[in-house]
């Protein structure tokens, strides 16, 4: 049965491919938090004393959520209460990742830790992205 | 294959003499860190080796306190260079020293020096904000200390030169997080001022190798207060 193996090799080469896809884009949120922010928020989010805020079952995340994909991109250099804490530490905002990735990066935040959030569309974080507030200090002032 | 043939009582040689000769195992020791100059002496006697050691420092801490090598004599410090608002490395390093201190916080033989290479934001409430923040209370066992409390003009060169003495690299560069680029480099320094140890606290193996041999110089310190070594 010739035909029969060829099938099921192309059913196997298929499925490869598929799933090399899929696990690749499924773990993208993973991979950009542990390059990106897990030096300063810990590895399981658990963030650093007093100085840095926790990402790990953080209120900030829901009461903020409108938020976040800005605060991503922007950076924070605000006080803000996290848990009933007060930080007032500096985040800087990443300007290179695409859409793409900080869908995959907030719904892998929002989804670990104690955190439940609904995940996110792409759709979602570009219109979110769309409405930032322009820093300050990005606005050139020539009149 | 002659060759061969000629290596292997080589070997067995090379093996049994060491084994013979090899004197008795003493306690670990940790090896002097830095360039050793031989100094031969005027009488002719055995040359003296001078081992490195940390350069004369005058720092202030987050209690305003002045701080110097005298400070550390008789005990061993672990010492860093990080600043306040780091969003590079600094956290996972100052979170990593901070596992090392919870575990010593209470043990009098050994301190911590963070000092700051941005004196020029990092004051003294500054310096005194982040160790609260971090949970240290007593600045005597964690000093965060800068070389610019009085403004002082050339207080970054000063910290940067102190930072290569430590084997610590830190420059300014605008392109790095926060404006300075540097390593995560600890450094374990003895009762007598000697780097006995360098460990990158980014490398959690590197930690894990700090905590291994922590306690072997603290023992030789104890030996060496209480007599029982004279080296």
């Amino acid at each position: 049965m010739p035909s029969r193996s060829l099938i099921l090799g192309l059913v196997a080469l298929l499925g490869t491919i598929l799933a090399s896809c899929f696990s690749n884009n499924r773990h993208q949120g993973e991979k950009l938090y542990a390059l990106h922010c897990s030096s300063c928020h810990g590895e399981q989010g658990q963030g650093l004393a007093r100085l840095i805020p926790p990402i790990a079952g953080s209120d900030y995340l829901v009461k903020h959520r409108a938020e976040l994909a800005c605060l991503l991109r922007n950076g924070q250099n605000e006080a803000i209460v996290v848990n009933g804490i007060g930080y007032h530490n500096i985040m800087p905002g990443n300007k290179t990742m695409s859409t793409a990735q900080l869908t995959n990066l907030l719904n892998y935040i929002e989804s670990h830790w104690g955190n439940k959030g609904v995940p996110r569309t792409i759709l979602d974080v570009q219109t979110a992205l769309d409405s930032c507030r322009v820093p300050q200090a990005a606005e050139p002032h020539h009149h | 294959m002659f060759k061969r043939l000629l290596l292997l009582p080589t070997l067995a040689a090379t093996l049994l003499t060491t084994a013979c000769t090899e004197p008795p195992k003493e306690a670990a020791k940790l090896p002097i860190m830095g360039e050793r100059d031989v100094r031969p002496r005027a009488d002719g006697g055995p040359a003296d080796t001078v081992f490195a050691t940390v350069p004369r420092f005058r720092l202030v801490n987050q209690a305003g306190q002045v701080i110097t090598n005298q400070t550390f004599a008789g005990r061993a410090y672990v010492a860093d260079f990080f600043f306040a608002t780091c969003p590079g490395i600094c956290p996972k390093m100052q979170g990593e020293l901070l596992k090392v201190y919870t575990k010593y916080a209470k043990d009098p033989r050994i301190v911590f020096l963070s000092h700051t290479i941005d004196p020029a934001h990092d004051t003294i409430p500054v310096l005194k904000d982040y160790a609260q923040r971090l949970g240290v209370t007593d600045a005597a066992r964690w000093h965060f200390a800068t070389t610019g409390a009085h403004n002082e003009p050339t207080a970054k060169d000063t910290v940067f030169q102190l930072a290569k003495a430590y084997f610590t690299a830190a420059l300014p560069d605008k392109e790095a997080p926060g404006g300075f680029a540097h390593n995560g480099t600890f450094a374990l320094v003895d009762d007598r001022g000697h780097i006995r140890g360098l460990y990158d606290s980014l490398n959690a193996q590197e930690v894990a190798r700090l905590f291994v041999e922590l306690p072997i110089l603290l023992a030789e310190i104890d030996a060496r207060k209480s007599g029982v070594a004279t080296k």
